[in-house]
């Protein structure tokens, strides 16, 4: 039906080719996921760390909920987006659907809850050992907070990561609320979908090649930073 | 600062005034839009985007008030839409046909079938599968009509070798071809369709499988929000003799998908 | 400065108290009705064997454990936890240079700003540490560790400056650099409160000394007196080197 080696000779010819609305998409997969990352991470780390030190009644019961948030399908968040950022939905008035900003703030829900979780991981087993020093100092809990985030920065570089692999890929989301319109909200995965739904399944599968490449750059490039930058501060 | 970088150079509100359409996947994957958007556009100033969708998702989409153009093909809910108070009033724009493709070996034997009911009785009579979209599409709705004609129920063998995909045209054409089934799609989008495999056109040219597409603007008493005057613009250049034109001059493969039969 | 503590609190004033304190851990009553004072103004060795919860006892008095009955109560000047202190066995370190944490303890201790680069020289000076004050503190050898903990735990200029066997996992010299920050601390005016296996350090030390056995305090006394003639059996047994159960 279809060789692996035309999808890659189409992504090879993609790239070579470069033309200007695959540099369109493109560009606009990096913006809309890396701002609902970056957003994502200034709610999940202050909550995940909130989560790890905070004592507050229903504490376990939203660990809980966020643990299970990190399995919301980005179709459901989508719709709900949707219903909400609708001309018959509360926020209709802000003209926000089919716009990329409704896709930063789909993905956003989507990741925050991802960030969240590892973050909460990965604080929690760090106040382990911190918590006896930090509380002897008289640090109060917020300040406790940052320094145990400060501490865990390049820990927490992977729950970033986590996050962008998560809204990266996901698809269900972002064609909701975004509509795949061409030159507007046109992203990678749903140009993938137009053209699996085109029957162009080569095309789609460069493209998909072309995602991939630009993941594994993405995370390379994070956790090389995340490595030397780690070696530098407590070797 | 940092935050704020990425989210300035989103477009949040267009500087340059746009109009939403509500369409479907089968206009949009067979590259009308791509073709013909662009004629209106530089005559206008008016930029057209289009959310591609299927046409019962497209006129719930435009009930909630979230396009100012609706463009579909299914008469009877696009009249319901407009009886509703929803839209303004509908329009035929251009037509198109529905074709039935299968396996080239023809198992059900379609293409010695003289109509379409002749066609759908010998796919139900033969048990072989067949691929329907399955989701409330104007596709579907018009398919489930033809069942109707040829008096069978294909939903009591879902399942079996009614197999209902829930998905686009493209997607269940996909599928279609995966399992050797038959499949009803409309013509421009077979014919622009990029994975046919051993799958050719067995059946076709009945005036039952007649595809209309109607344009209706979304109603501004209801939805106070849509632009009005540019959905107008375009819509009336659309039943225009240059948006008519460009229809009918849009090929692809040497062959016209689209016939405009707008009233004059 | 001294003169000043010790004119102000008579002996007999004590520091910190602690008034039947019960701690129940594993259900069983790990400190149990322990009262405890410590003297204001000099070093006090809290001796006993492994398990008689002198760990323990020293989290409650920094303020770490609250107990299940019983009281802490700190002299009216005193402050906690802003006023006391605590150095672990084993420092705990941020993830940050030494100068980091130093920075960091100076920031939690409320220094105003403009100071804080002038109290981190005196900090480094103090603790010899100029010449790593840009290492990873976790990539310190054990004996410059406790150093950096202990001159952060003086940062606070603690009148309570509470040891938890501060130097049991250190080599001889690295024992000296910490004993030597604990004299100056004490000389600054300091009361400090050392557990301590080693009756060497604490004889080097302590002119008080407190004996726990089993969760409660058997014995009292000067140091010079506990060690030639120790009254009670648990306290003698220790001393001669015999298990006492």
């Amino acid at each position: 039906m279809l060789e692996i080696g035309t999808a890659f000779s189409a992504a090879f010819g993609l790239i070579i080719g470069l033309d200007a609305d695959l540099i369109e998409i493109i560009a606009l997969s990096l913006q809309v996921t890396l701002t609902a990352v970056l957003v994502a991470c200034l709610i999940g780390f202050p909550l995940g760390a909130l989560l790890a030190v905070g004592r507050f009644p229903m504490r376990n019961a939203l660990v809980v909920l966020v643990n299970a948030l990190m399995g919301l399908p980005p179709v459901v968040v989508g719709l709900g987006v949707y219903l909400m950022l609708s001309r018959a939905g509360p926020l209709g008035v802000l003209n926000l659907l089919y716009t990329p900003t409704a896709m930063v703030i789909a993905q956003t829900i989507l990741v925050t809850p991802i960030i969240a979780a590892l973050t909460r991981q990965v604080i929690e087993d760090m106040n382990i050992e911190y918590d006896e020093l930090l509380r002897s100092m008289g640090t109060g809990r917020l300040s406790q907070m940052q320094t145990l985030l400060w501490d865990a920065r390049y820990a927490l570089v992977t729950a970033a990561l986590a996050g962008l692999g998560r809204a990266l890929a996901e698809v269900g989301a972002v064609m909701i609320v975004g509509g795949n319109i061409n030159h507007v909200t046109r992203v990678m995965t749903t140009a993938i979908a137009l053209e699996t739904s085109k029957g162009e399944l080569a095309l789609a599968l460069g493209l998909g090649i072309i995602l991939m490449t630009l993941s594994i750059v993405l995370n390379a490039t994070l956790m090389g930073f995340r490595r030397t930058a780690e070696r530098m501060a407590y070797a | 600062m940092v935050l704020t970088a990425p989210l300035a150079t989103l477009p949040l509100s267009a500087a340059e005034p746009f109009i939403i359409v509500q369409s479907t996947t089968s206009t949009q994957n067979s590259g009308l839009y791509d073709a013909i958007l662009p004629l209106f556009t530089a005559t206008s100033g008016i930029d057209v985007r289009v959310v591609a969708v299927g046409t019962g998702q497209a006129i719930k989409n435009a009930r909630n008030c979230d396009g100012d153009v609706l463009l579909v093909h299914a008469r009877a809910s696009e009249q319901a839409f407009v009886a509703d108070g929803a839209g303004v009033s509908r329009s035929d724009v251009m037509y198109n046909d529905f074709v039935l493709v299968g396996p080239a070996d023809d198992p059900a034997r379609l293409s010695d079938t003289t109509n379409v009911a002749e066609a759908f009785a010998a796919l139900a009579q033969g048990e072989t599968p067949f691929a329907s979209r399955g989701d409330d599409s104007g596709t579907h709705k018009k398919e489930m009509s033809l069942w109707q004609n040829a008096h069978v129920d294909p939903t009591d063998a879902s399942g079996a070798w009614y197999r209902e995909t829930g998905s686009g045209m493209g997607a269940t054409l996909n599928i279609a071809i995966g399992m050797n089934a038959y499949a009803m799609t409309d013509r421009a989008t077979w014919i622009a369709f990029g994975n046919k495999s051993g799958h050719k056109i067995v059946f076709e040219g009945d005036e039952a499988l007649f595809n209309q597409y109607g344009v209706i603007a979304v109603n501004p008493e209801r939805c106070p929000a849509v632009k009005a005057t540019e959905a107008k613009a375009f819509i009336d250049w659309l039943l225009s003799d240059a948006g008519q034109g460009a229809i009918g001059a849009y090929q692809r493969d040497g062959q016209q998908l689209f016939f405009p039969n707008a009233q004059k | 400065m001294l003169e000043l503590v010790k004119a102000a609190r008579p002996e007999t004033d004590p520091l910190l108290t602690l008034d039947h304190v019960t701690l129940i851990r594993g259900g069983a009553a790990v400190l149990d009705a322990l009262s405890l004072d410590i003297t204001a103004g000099v070093i006090t060795a809290i001796m006993g064997a492994n398990g008689a919860g002198k760990s323990l006892a020293m989290r409650v008095m920094a303020g770490l454990i609250a107990p299940e009955a019983g009281q802490v109560r700190y002299a009216p000047d005193m402050r906690a936890p802003r006023d006391v202190s605590i150095v672990f066995q084993r420092p705990v370190l941020l993830r940050r240079s030494v100068r980091g944490n130093l920075r960091h303890a100076l920031k939690v201790y409320g220094v105003p700003r403009n100071q804080r680069t002038r109290r981190l020289a005196e900090l480094l000076e103090l603790g010899r540490l100029g010449l790593i004050a840009d290492t990873p503190a976790r990539a310190l050898s054990g004996g410059e560790q406790q150093r950096v903990a202990m001159v952060r735990a003086l940062a606070a200029k603690p009148k309570l400056l509470l040891l938890d066997e501060p130097t049991a996992s250190l080599d001889p010299q690295a024992t000296q650099a910490i004993e030597q920050l604990m004299r100056k601390a004490a000389d600054d005016g300091a009361t400090v409160v050392i557990v301590t296996h080693d009756r060497g350090q604490a004889k080097r030390l302590a002119q008080d000394i407190r004996f726990m056995h089993r969760g409660k305090l058997v014995e009292k006394a000067p140091a010079k007196r506990f060690f030639d003639h120790p009254t009670s059996a648990a306290a003698s047994a220790y001393l001669s080197g015999e298990l006492f159960l």
